[in-house]
Formats: structure tokens, C-alpha cells, sequence
């Protein structure tokens, strides 16, 4: 209910901005014409324009990056978390590197990939990289020792400190760098596509729709963008509440 | 009775402080040994090294064999429990079991044994911060006792509950004690709790810790805090310690 009020307010303003200070279609589109344009745009009554199959070339862009940073970051993080001699020897590398907008890769990305879903692959795994590798170090290498010696005292060899303990005990931290990353890597998507990276994707277009002078599916693209990204993280909200089940009461969230 | 733990000349140094000043003493099998000593003498020190967490230089034996590393036949009942918060009390108290690979029937009826004795049922499917701290102890000793140990290393255990649930629990722990027949080495610094509970009192100086005296403890069990005997022991202890330390 909340949930529907706030979205009512907000096209409602929209609505009123629109006819009280621009009243122009080529400056913006009103609720009222974007809405049944997304409608339409959802259910393929356009050739070019067909939501469903460009938020499936996007995600599959996301997932791309997204799963190549999470394979590499987690295996990273979790070597630089145990290993303190590894960890302050990448350190200076991951701090030059982290501040560079992933939107700043997308020359070399291209140089390198050419204009091919690796290359908007290239620039997600950029930005979902370091969330992932940053939390999971902090993760790791913020286990408190007594959890480790109780394991060692009850019997535990290495193999199961590091599975029994390290990894469920880093696991809130991990999950905090999977869901920042998940964010970053959906703007990224945005910002890759916008390149020409493929002929499909949310991203690529919202250019053309420019191109065309299409505001009302522009913003229905925007649209589309809000809604599958509040979607991811709605999945990972979930998939963390599943494996830290834990935590509930422990923490005031 | 033989011996299950002995500790020979005993010296432990953190860099340039002397910690552990050649500390000798033999827990026998079945006994309660309890190490009275105060705060900051070195007797948290002490037990990590019998439980094979610190290295040191001395002798440290388990039934003739030289301690060099943690294992399931000293288990270390921590200060601060260390119960492992993603893992609920039933999980908790069968770590050392699992670890083992035990088949998971032979884990469900141990675990389910332990926490009867314990007088645990009904909370295994909680979280360690959903139960109080009487409970929490409780899980503390249930995963170390579950594991069998030779001996069991306990430190300061009560030393966080309140006064009328530490009594509960010193009665519960001699009751516990009894019904396994285990052996215990006991850290404390409370006078009235050593003698409560032990067969024998390692007493120890103040930093560098030297053994001080061994103190036999030949009351009956149940024992009384109130009578003569447990009272004049008490006064007795406690003339000889007062210059190491203040007690209650
Ligand atoms: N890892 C360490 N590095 C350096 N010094 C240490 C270390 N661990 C303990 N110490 C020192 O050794 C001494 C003995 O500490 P220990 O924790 O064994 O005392 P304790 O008798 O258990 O005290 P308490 O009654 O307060 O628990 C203290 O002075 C402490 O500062
Ligand atoms: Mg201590």
C-alpha cells in the first residue's frame, strides 16, 4: 500500500511538472504517454523497440561481467584475507586501480574486445570488481581468532577452520560486496551499451531512442532499467536473508 | 591414579615479559585440579598452552606425549565461550563431531544425549544470542565434553553470570563432572569457587607466575560453603595469598 502511494505521488508530480513548466513532447514525456508507451513496448507492439528482448541482452551483459568479478574477486579476496604478506602486497595496486570509473575503461574495452558483448562484459566486471574483492578481504581478514582456536581446540584441521569458520563468518561481508556490486554492475550496463557494444540492451536503446526523438520510449526504457535493477537486488536481499539467517536480532536492521 | 597431564619447569615469555616462571604441577586421572591466581598472573597463558595454542619452553605432557598443537584430547573452554554465532546451539555443541566425520545418526543421538545432560532440550534450534548467558555456558561445555577430551581445560567459565547463577552452575558442573568422569583443569580467581569445586588448588604468584602452594581440598562433597571446615580452608588460603593478592 505504502508502496503504491509513493509511486502514485511521484507520476502524479511528474504529470503536473510536466503540463505546469515544459509542455513540450521533444523535452519530456509525462506519465501519462509513457506509461501506455511501456505497456506497448513490453508487449512487442513495436519492431525496434521490444523491452523484453533488450532487458535480456542487458542481463546477459550483467551476468557476463558479473559472475567473471565475482569468480575473480571472491578467489582474490579470499587468498588476500588469509594471507597478510599478499594482502599489503596487492593493496597499492587496488587503490590506484579502484578510483578509475569504470566508464573511463570503455576506450580500452573497446580496443581490446571490439564492439562485442565481452566489451560491455569488460567495463561491468570492472565496476562489480572491486565491491567484491574489497568486502570479501574485509570479510576474511576481520574473523576473530577466537572462533578459530575454539575450532582448532575442538578437533578442526585447516580444511575445516577455513569452511566451518572463515568462510561463515566473512559470509555478511561478502554478501554486503555482492549486493554494492550488483548495483555498480547495473549502471555499467547502462553506461556500456550506450557505446554500441551490440544492437540490443536497455542501454543501447535509450541512445537510439534519442536519436529518434522518441522521449516518451526513452523514459520507458529508463523505466525498464529502474524496475529490473530493483529486481536484482530484491534477489539478493533475499538470498542473503536465506544463508544469514543468523543475524536476524543480532543486528537493528 | 596416573597421571594424565603433567607440566614440568614450565617458562612462557611474550618478547622480554616473563610470563610463566618455571611452573610445575600433575593433574592425576579423574581429578578436579582447579589454578587459583590473580588477574594477569598468567593463568589464561597457562591453559592456551596446554591446549596447544601458545608455544613455550618447559615440559608440557598428555599421558607421556610432549603438547605441541590443539587437539580433541584437550578441549579449552574459553573465558568468552566463543560460541560460533552462525551456528545454532545443536550445531554449536556437535562441531567436534562433525569435524570427525561422525555419520550424522551417530551425531544426532550424541548431541541429543549431551544436551540432556546439560539440560539443554528445546534449545537446539536457537542462535547463541538468543539464549542467556547461564546457556550459553552450558553450550560451552556441552561442545567441549561431547569431544571426550582426556582433560578438560576450563577458563574463568563462570566468572561472567551473576552470583546466584554461578552457584547453580558450580553445582551443576560437579554434577556434570561426576556423571562423565572426566578430568578438569579449572582457572579461577575466586577462593570460594576453588574450593568449592576442586580436589586440588594450584595456587599461584603474581606476575611472573610461580607456583605458590598446592592446596588438597578433603572436604566431602556435597560441599557446604557455610561450614567450619570450608569457612577455616577459606581463611587459610586466603592469609597465605593476601600478599599476592586481593580476594574475595
Ligand atoms: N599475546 C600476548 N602478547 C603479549 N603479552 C601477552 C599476550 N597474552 C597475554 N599477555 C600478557 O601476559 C600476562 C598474563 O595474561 P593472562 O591473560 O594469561 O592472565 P590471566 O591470569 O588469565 O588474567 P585474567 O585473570 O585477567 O584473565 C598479562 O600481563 C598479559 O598482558
Ligand atoms: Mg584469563
Amino acid at each position: 500500500m505504502k508502496f503504491l502511494t509513493s509511486l502514485a505521488v511521484f507520476f502524479i508530480s511528474w504529470e503536473v511538472f510536466y503540463h505546469l513548466l515544459i509542455n513540450d513532447p521533444f523535452l519530456l514525456s509525462p506519465p501519462s504517454k509513457v506509461i501506455p508507451t511501456f505497456l506497448q513496448l513490453l508487449l512487442g507492439k513495436d519492431e525496434l523497440f521490444f523491452i523484453p528482448l533488450d532487458t535480456l541482452h542487458s542481463l546477459y551483459h550483467y551476468a557476463y561481467g558479473f559472475l567473471v568479478a565475482l569468480s575473480t574477486g571472491l578467489s582474490l579476496g579470499l587468498v588476500a584475507g588469509l594471507y597478510r604478506s599478499f594482502r599489503d602486497f596487492i593493496h597499492p595496486t587496488i587503490e590506484l586501480l579502484r578510483p578509475i570509473p569504470p566508464i573511463a575503461w570503455i576506450p580500452i574495452s573497446i580496443m581490446l574486445f571490439k564492439l562485442t558483448h565481452s566489451a560491455a562484459a569488460f567495463i561491468i566486471f570492472i565496476g562489480a570488481f572491486f565491491p567484491i574483492l574489497i568486502n570479501t578481504i574485509h570479510g576474511v581478514s576481520s574473523v576473530e581468532r577466537k572462533y578459530i582456536e575454539a575450532a582448532k581446540t575442538l578437533g578442526a584441521k585447516t580444511r575445516d577452520v577455513f569452511f566451518k569458520v572463515v568462510i561463515p563468518a566473512s559470509l555478511p561481508s561478502i554478501f554486503t560486496g555482492i549486493r554494492i556490486a550488483s548495483g555498480v554492475a547495473w549502471m555499467c550496463v547502462v553506461a556500456a551499451e550506450l557505446f554500441g557494444v551490440s544492437q540490443f540492451g536497455l542501454g543501447y536503446k535509450i541512445q537510439l531512442a534519442r536519436y529518434y526523438h522518441s522521449m516518451d520510449v526513452l523514459i520507458a526504457y529508463m523505466l525498464a532499467i529502474g524496475i529490473v535493477g530493483l529486481t536484482l537486488d530484491h534477489f539478493y536481499r533475499s538470498l542473503e536473508k536465506k544463508f544469514l539467517k543468523w543475524r536476524r536480532g543480532l543486528t537493528i536492521e | 591414579m596416573s597421571d594424565v597431564l603433567v607440566v614440568k619447569n614450565l617458562y612462557k615469555r611474550f618478547g622480554e615479559v616473563l610470563v610463566l616462571d618455571g611452573i610445575s604441577f600433575n593433574v592425576k586421572e579423574g581429578e578436579f585440579v582447579s589454578i587459583l591466581g590473580p588477574s594477569g598472573c598468567g593463568k589464561t597463558t597457562l591453559l592456551r598452552i596446554i591446549a596447544g595454542l601458545e608455544d613455550y619452553e618447559g615440559e608440557v605432557l598428555l599421558e607421556n606425549k610432549l603438547v605441541n598443537s590443539p587437539g580433541q584430547d584437550r578441549v579449552m573452554v574459553f573465558q568468552d565461550y566463543a560460541l560460533f554465532p552462525w551456528k545454532t546451539v545443536f550445531e554449536n555443541i556437535s562441531f567436534g563431531l562433525e569435524v570427525k566425520k561422525f555419520p550424522k545418526k551417530v551425531i544426532k543421538e550424541r548431541t541429543e544425549k549431551i544436551l540432556k545432560l546439560v539440560g539443554l532440550q528445546g534449545f537446539e534450534n536457537f542462535y547463541p544470542h538468543e539464549i542467556s548467558g547461564g546457556m550459553k555456558q552450558r553450550v560451552a561445555l556441552a561442545r567441549a565434553i561431547i569431544c571426550e577430551p582426556r582433560i578438560l581445560l576450563m577458563d574463568e567459565p563462570l566468572s561472567a553470570l551473576d552470583a546466584q547463577t554461578r552457584n547453580y552452575m558450580q553445582e551443576e558442573l560437579i554434577r556434570i563432572w561426576k556423571e562423565i568422569n572426566c578430568t578438569i583443569l579449572y582457572v579461577t580467581h575466586s577462593i570460594e569457587e576453588a574450593i568449592f569445586l576442586s580436589d586440588r588448588i594450584v595456587v599461584l604468584t603474581k606476575r611472573p607466575a610461580k607456583v605458590k602452594k598446592i592446596v588438597n581440598v578433603n572436604l566431602e562433597r556435597p560441599r557446604d560453603r557455610f561450614s567450619n571446615e570450608f569457612v577455616r580452608l577459606k581463611a587459610e588460603i586466603h592469609k597465605d595469598v593476601k600478599d599476592e593478592f586481593e580476594l574475595v
